[in-house]
């Protein structure tokens, strides 16, 4: 049979809503098999209807356990799900022990949840290469939810932040400096916060920390505007609608600032500051914003996963996090954007391969690669002189 | 580990009902990490049905339980019974731990394809694997 | 002069390196009083009595139990007869888990690694016709042990045993189950509140009662090293202790009824200098850091067990020769009771025979070798000395680490114990694999020719059968009133802080089962389930 003979047969179980097919086909796109290709073809079409929520933290925060619950409750909310978690692969053998499992106990032998191991396989981001196609696959085969837990560390935060519809970041009490250091990286790709294992000391410390980056981070935007417009947790935010002196978040962000009693007087007053100068944008803009100005808050939550506190607000976020998307235009926006993405991607690939494969057959690579190593040629002359002579042919 | 094909080899690494010894499972784990399999571990107390369902999903082409606690007779027959309902024929099960040479035959008849016991040597373990994957 | 020797590095089972030989300089400063002591003196490096086994000898208790309780009370039986002088009983796994062995994930397990006990009348049946006031028991189980205790002293009661003259013991050591023996059910909260419900009951009606047995044996056969084995086991005994002190106790109210286990496998210096190590430390951090009065709250009494793991399924017989030097390497080590493994025990249950040699063999360095003669012969040996030390050493760099995580609890649940164990396992599974460590008849004298083994005990299948049928007919035929109020009663206080001990009396009494006052706690307090790989 032929690779595409093969992948319609498996196409045709898969549809039908077999699972040992679908265990094959993320099989046969982890190890780059021909049929891949021709399955993932037909496969498109089905495509682009679930809900792919990225979960993102550092090693330790409790991912897996969360995830676990997650799966729980999204299935109490009679949904379909699709577990997806990437480990690392070793370094030094290729090998690699996924142990995610462990920890998704409540859901393993439930014909609703689906679950799958990755290794991330020398790719140095916290995803395995294959994981969009995996997703596709997931997608296609009709589950509701894909939730997809990454390694925790490398580039997985950016590159889960391109696969996912919402990107859930999970952290736990007492990380201190390290806090700091996520926070440029972490903070501006979370859609939702989750501070993990909140049963333990710092817990609140942790929330209002992160809380305090966020509005911090909101201050100077456009759009300010929370969505939904309610008054957050403690009363610190109000909604547009009261077009207040001071934008929703930043009173609140004085308070914790006060509250956390880190920071000098001259923080104070230069927050303060900073913040008058966004109350006046924001002033502007209340009352006038268009749904596409509308930017999201994200919201930071406390949950103890391996009791299952707090996971259902967590769920309610990420429900919500979907219909902002969708009354915002930002769900048909990232349709366009994610297939533009994805098109650059493989005539990329596929026209490097292709141009590279002529000028190794015409023995023109191993020359020119030779020449670059010994210095008698710049990579950058070599790359051209390739480029001349074998792409498009 | 790269089978013919080029792929990986996945190990299901499996502790069925209510055997605590997790030592060997570990080792063995590790082992088949430093060699280049990919390798799912179950974690404790598994019942047949959910590993039955980790070896669909996950795609195993190995599935390898081990067993110190005695249970391994009714145990093992189940899985392999739930893995054939389901359609699956194409994935080697290997079983190891405490089991007594008289009980082996038996395992064998049920579609275990070998037995190793205490004191196995982990190259062993992984050669034959590697020989013996069915996919 | 040659000085060529055999290999470049030496060591033993912890991976160690050791020298060509000891000298003063090794245990500079050494001063006798402050680090020794005469025997049954502070801190007792040289043991917590001062006659030691002069004034009597260990106690040699063979732990046993398989398939029902007839079969396991016909055991203990023979071992009374063949002069053992003490009980151990071994549960099957749905017992030490908590499950009646008519529930669907007892099914292949009822009997197997030990009795099967599910209700009262197991109990009655196990220890009928053995004079509860004059043997004492250990009973090896975790979660369920305040059931196990609970039995035993109504059995005592109906043998008209007063509770005051009851003697043994019960594990009872949750942490260890977390780190490494794995048996364990309801989450770290719960269960140290049954461990001090225990310790407190005990002090006040159980005095006799050893309430914990702190045990480093499953941490040693999970693959730690002998310092680990040492620091992580001491470092169990220090939460204990202050769980006990939390819950309102007095240290000394309790501490002199907590006592260990350690494991004793091949290294014989090591494992000697072992427990004198262990005696050192724990008598310093009972009287300096928890402040206890009562010398006896100082003592580290412990129970010994050969090393499981050590024996092999290869050449059977040679299980004997190394048990024999394990179990001197426990004596001259000065441990309080001693258990010998039987050589086919890496096979499967041992057989009556088995398990007869490896009594004698306690029997025959009690009597014919003559170190039961003189207390801590090795005290001053340059090499043992300076063994002790280092031990000692190794164990207070792992309790500042433990306590650098936020002590034992968190780090059980980072799962960094568990991470140092299956790295120590690894490791020595590494080591026998590329030949650095010989194992006879595995790695070493190879016997190509060797037979399988035939000769090995089996459980009967008819057991899970029979104790199925058993369990049911005590559900059937007991005052099911009574039994749903005491259950309910124990429900209601488990949600308090009251003892609960009275409760699960009354409930055993009524002849609740092990499955249901186990089944009403996960109801109420969860499971624990570990979260991580290694």
């Amino acid at each position: 049979m032929k690779p595409e003979d093969r992948a319609a047969e498996l196409f045709a179980r898969l549809r039908s809503g077999d699972r040992r097919a679908l265990a094959r086909a993320i099989t046969w796109i982890e190890n780059g098999a021909e049929e891949a290709t021709a399955l993932l073809r037909l496969v498109y079409p089905l495509t682009g209807r679930a809900h792919v929520v990225g979960i993102t933290g550092p090693p330790g925060a409790g991912k897996s356990t969360l995830v676990d619950r997650l799966a729980s409750e999204q299935r109490a909310r009679g949904r379909t799900v699709a577990i997806v978690a990437v480990d690392p692969t070793s370094p030094f053998s290729g090998g690699a022990i996924l142990g995610d499992r462990i920890r998704m106990q409540r859901t393993l032998t439930d014909p609703g949840v689906f679950m799958r191991s990755l290794a991330a396989r020398g790719h140095l981001g916290g995803l395995s290469p294959a994981t969009g196609e995996v997703v596709s696959v997931l997608d296609a085969f009709g589950f509701d939810v894909i939730l997809v837990e990454t390694v925790g560390t490398g580039q997985s935060e950016v590159e889960i932040m391109a696969l996912a519809h919402t990107t859930c970041v999970v952290v736990v009490p007492g990380l201190g400096d390290e806090i700091q250091a996520i926070k440029a990286g972490i903070l501006e790709i979370g859609d939702v916060f989750v501070c993990n294992k909140a049963d333990r000391d710092g817990a609140d410390r942790t929330v209002n920390e992160i809380e305090m980056m966020l509005d911090l981070g909101h201050m100077g935007q456009p759009g300010i505007n929370r969505w939904p417009a309610e008054p957050a947790e403690g009363g610190g935010a109000q909604s547009p609608a009261a077009g207040a002196a001071l934008p929703p978040g930043a009173d609140a962000a004085l308070r914790r600032l006060d509250r956390t009693g880190h920071h000098s007087a001259a923080d104070l007053a230069r927050a303060a500051g900073y913040m008058t100068r966004a109350a006046v944008h924001a002033a502007e803009r209340h009352g006038t914003a268009n749904p596409g100005d509308i930017s999201w808050r994200p919201p930071v939550l406390k949950t103890v996963a391996k009791d299952g506190q707090g996971v259902e607000a967590v769920v309610d976020r990420l429900d919500e996090h979907l219909t902002f998307l969708r009354e915002t235009g930002r769900w048909e926006a990232r349709r366009e954007k994610d297939a533009a993405l994805r098109l650059q991607e493989l005539v990329g690939q596929r026209a490097a391969r292709a141009t590279l494969d002529r000028a190794r057959a015409a023995g023109d690579l191993e020359l020119l690669v030779r020449q670059v190593a010994e210095r008698r040629l710049d990579p950058y002359t070599a790359a051209d002189e390739i480029l001349r002579n074998h792409w498009g042919r | 580990m790269e089978a013919a094909s080029g792929r990986r080899i996945r190990v299901l690494v499996a502790k069925l009902g209510l055997d605590a010894h997790d030592r060997g499972a570990k080792v063995v784990a590790r082992a088949y990490r430093d060699a280049g399999f990919e390798v799912i571990y179950t974690g404790l107390y598994q019942r047949p049905e959910a590993v039955a369902a980790a070896a669909i999903q996950e795609d195993v082409d190995v599935v390898a339980v081990s067993s110190l606690a005695g249970a391994h007779g009714v145990l093992i027959p189940q899985l392999i019974q739930l893995l054939r309902e389901q359609g699956v024929d194409d994935v080697l099960i290997l079983a190891g731990g405490i089991i007594p040479e008289d009980e082996v035959p038996a395992l064998l008849e049920a579609g275990v394809s070998r037995v190793f016991g205490p004191g196995s040597d982990l190259e062993e373990i992984i050669e034959y694997t590697r020989e013996n994957v069915k996919r | 002069m040659a000085t060529a020797e055999r290999k470049e590095r030496f060591a033993g089972v912890s991976d160690r390196p050791v020298k060509r030989f000891y000298g003063p300089d090794d245990i500079a400063g050494f001063e006798y009083d402050r680090d020794l002591g005469d025997p049954g003196e502070y801190p007792f490096t040289r043991g917590v009595h001062p006659t030691m086994y002069r004034g009597k000898l260990w106690t040699m208790r063979q732990f046993a139990g398989f398939g029902t309780a007839e079969e396991t009370n016909a055991r203990f039986r023979y071992l009374l007869e063949q002069g053992q002088t003490g009980l151990s009983t071994a549960f099957d796994m749905p017992t030490l888990l908590g499950y009646d062995s008519d529930h669907p994930y007892a099914n292949g397990e009822v009997g197997k690694l030990g009795v099967a006990i599910d209700s009262l009348r197991d109990f009655e049946i196990l220890f009928d016709s053995i004079p509860l006031d004059k043997v004492s028991t250990s009973m090896t189980i975790n979660p369920p042990a305040s059931i196990m205790l609970a039995m035993y002293l109504v059995v005592a009661e109906k043998q008209g045993v007063a509770w005051d003259q009851v003697s043994g013991t019960i594990q009872n050591d949750i942490l260890k189950d977390y780190i490494a023996q794995k048996t364990y059910i309801y989450p770290p909260g719960p269960s140290m509140r049954l461990i001090t419900d225990v310790m407190a009951f005990c002090a006040r009606n159980v005095p006799r009662w050893n309430t914990i047995s702190i045990s480093g044996y499953h941490i040693r056969e999970a693959g730690a090293t002998a310092a680990q084995e040492l620091a992580f086991t001491l470092a169990d005994g220090m939460a204990y202790v202050e769980a006990g002190i939390r819950a309102g106790l007095d240290v000394d109210e309790f501490a002199p009824r907590l006592s260990f286990f350690f494991d004793v496998h091949n290294d014989f210096f090591e494992e000697i200098a072992k427990f004198r190590a262990a005696r050192r430390i724990w008598a310093r951090v009972m009287r300096e850091r928890f402040g206890a009065r009562n010398p006896r709250s100082w003592m580290l009494r412990t129970h010994a067990q050969t090393a499981g793991v050590s024996l092999t399924a290869q050449q059977p017989e040679n299980n004997i020769v190394r048990v024999a030097l394990q179990a001197l390497a426990a004596v001259l080590g000065g441990t309080q009771s001693l258990h010998t493994n039987s050589y086919d025990e890496a096979l499967a249950l041992p057989s009556e025979e088995a398990v007869r040699i490896a009594l004698r063999t306690q029997q025959i360095i009690a009597e014919e070798s003559g170190v039961a003669n003189v207390v801590d012969p090795l005290a001053g040996s340059y090499y043992v000395e300076y063994l002790t030390n280092k031990l000692e050493e190794e164990a207070w760099d792992y309790f500042g680490k433990i306590e650098a995580l936020g002590g034992v609890v968190a780090a059980i649940e980072k799962g960094w114990f568990q991470q140092q164990i299956a790295d120590s396992a690894y490791r020595f599974q590494r080591r026998v694999m590329n030949g650095d460590y010989k194992v006879v008849g595995v790695n070493a004298y190879v016997d190509p020719d060797e037979k399988p083994a035939t000769n090995i005990l089996k459980v009967n299948p008819e057991v899970q059968r029979r104790q199925i049928e058993r369990v049911r007919e005590v559900r059937a035929t007991r005052d099911q009133k009574a039994a749903e109020a005491a259950l309910a009663e124990l429900r209601r206080a488990s949600q308090t802080d009251e003892n609960l001990m009275p409760y699960i009396i009354e409930c055993v009494r009524s002849y609740c089962t092990v499955g249901e006052i186990c089944g009403a706690w996960r109801e109420l307090w969860g499971e624990y389930r570990e979260e991580s790989v290694y």
